[in-house]
């Protein structure tokens, strides 16, 4: 229970900021996607089920303020969410390259897909230019957030993770 | 055995392929039913209204605070100076308008001889500020903190700094989302002040990073339309009220088509820094909108 609450109020805050402040700390325009970050480390600390569940409220969460239709930021997201969960079996909270690389793969193919259904398909083909001013440049935005988030992230799951230790273990 | 039939005195638990799987199903029946309707809009947006704006609000009023205690230790001795040669304008603005204001009695006579009042009438607008910006990069949105509960509804228009900004495209009870005209995603039709030439106004990633717009299928055979020449939201568009300034010409080519033109605008109002802006409670009437 303890764990849905504190993931929600993660969700929540990382959205609200990502609209708000880091809108002020934009470097050319480009903000970075807290969002990406909190559901592929959710994906590859937690499994594939929660990172499918984060990524899937995140994207409702986007959808409903500023999609243009409900579903769309939720299914990508959502598995991306998958996608990362995959590789928890790979996961050590010591390593922070896996991380960091997961993260990046992550924002890269989030940015190309949503080129490719928003942009291309409305007949706007200069992917080069769209991928250096910002794909690439999110993608990099969003590493040296990572570097400050995910840590934060990481403690909140060792903490509750401890926590449900200590609990199933008074149980038995 | 099946991974999801349940045995005796275990939790049940849905294996994430599944999960997958009938949320999959869920978001693309989402998309088709959203894409031409507007059902869920309503319980979701009143249900993140009020768990998610909150806290919106209350970072944008921090911020703002910040931003203002910091301008003002900056603009202290700008205004300083400013003040001194403001006063010098404004003695010979006051003279002005007096000038002015004489003519303004002649122009309402003429106005009401030619029966013109009602076109040129004050149309009803609400302040509102931005509380935040689009999680994205692609397209460029913004919420501001009024919404239903303020009268406000899908396709007012928007302006600020007397300048066309964009629409209302969503409203919960105290949020609605203002998509602006430099979005990607936008069209306005648009025609020239001076000849009253249409043509569509549209935003583009690419240009919105020089700070301007699009502008595509100018008809203009007689060659009249100028660099610098007002543009403003024409009499034929269905979501734009009437002679909103959008901005200014900046640069016109002829297409391959030889017929119309294209080019860039300079907006009106500067993107970057809008903090409040005016809503337009009066919507454009339109043929489908006659009494029922």
């Amino acid at each position: 229970m303890l764990r849905k609450v504190i993931s929600a109020l993660l969700i929540i805050t990382c959205f609200v900021l990502q609209c708000s402040v880091f809108g002020k700390f934009a470097f050319a325009g480009i903000i970075p996607n807290l969002m990406i970050i909190l559901t592929s480390s959710f994906g590859f600390m937690r499994g594939e089920k929660e990172g499918l569940l984060t990524g899937f409220f995140c994207g409702l969460l986007n959808d409903i303020f500023f999609g243009s239709f409900l579903g769309f930021y939720a299914l990508l997201l959502m598995y991306i969410g998958y996608g990362n969960g995959k590789f928890s079996k790979i996961f050590y909270p010591e390593d922070i390259r896996l991380p960091l690389a997961l993260i990046v793969i992550s924002d890269l193919s989030y940015g190309i897909i949503c080129y490719i259904l928003m942009f291309m398909l409305r007949g706007k083909f200069q992917f080069t230019y769209y991928f250096t001013h910002v794909i690439l440049p999110e993608a990099l935005y969003t590493i040296v957030v990572t570097l400050f988030l995910y840590p934060v992230v990481l403690r909140v799951n060792k903490g509750l993770e401890a926590r449900e230790k200590r609990r199933a273990q008074k149980f038995v | 055995m099946s991974p999801v039939i349940k045995r005796k005195g275990e939790k049940f638990t849905l294996p994430s392929k599944y999960l997958l799987f009938i949320l999959t199903i869920l978001c693309s029946i989402l998309m088709l039913v959203t894409f031409g309707t507007d059902i869920f809009n309503k319980p979701l947006n009143t249900a993140v209204g009020y768990i998610v704006i909150p806290f919106q609000q209350g970072i944008g009023k921090a911020g703002e605070w910040l931003s203002n205690r910091s301008d003002e230790l900056v603009q202290i001795r700008i205004l300083l100076e400013e003040n001194a040669r403001l006063k010098d304008e404004l003695a010979a603005l006051t003279e002005e308008n007096t000038l002015l204001q004489q003519d303004k009695y002649e122009l309402n006579k003429l106005r009401t001889l030619f029966a013109l009042d009602e076109q040129y009438a004050q149309y009803h607008k609400t302040g509102a500020r931005i509380i935040s910006r689009d999680s994205g990069n692609w397209y460029s949105a913004f919420i501001i903190d009024k919404g239903e509960e303020d009268g406000f509804a899908v396709d007012m228009n928007v302006i600020a700094g007397g300048g066309l900004v964009g629409r209302i495209t969503s409203v919960g009870p105290n949020w609605s989302r203002v998509t602006s005209i430099i979005s990607d995603n936008s069209n306005v039709s648009a025609m020239t002040l001076s000849t009253e030439d249409n043509m569509t106004v549209s935003g583009d990633l690419k240009m919105m990073a020089e700070g301007c717009i699009a502008f595509k299928q100018l008809m203009d055979g007689q060659d009249m339309v100028r660099e610098g020449d007002k543009v403003v939201t024409s009499n034929i568009s269905d979501k734009y009220l009437p002679n909103i300034l959008i901005g200014y010409i900046s640069s016109i080519d002829k297409d391959a088509n030889n017929l119309t033109k294209s080019g860039q605008i300079v907006p009106a109002v500067d993107f970057e820094h809008l903090g409040e802006v005016l809503v337009i409670t009066d919507q454009k009437k339109t043929a489908d909108m006659a009494p029922e």
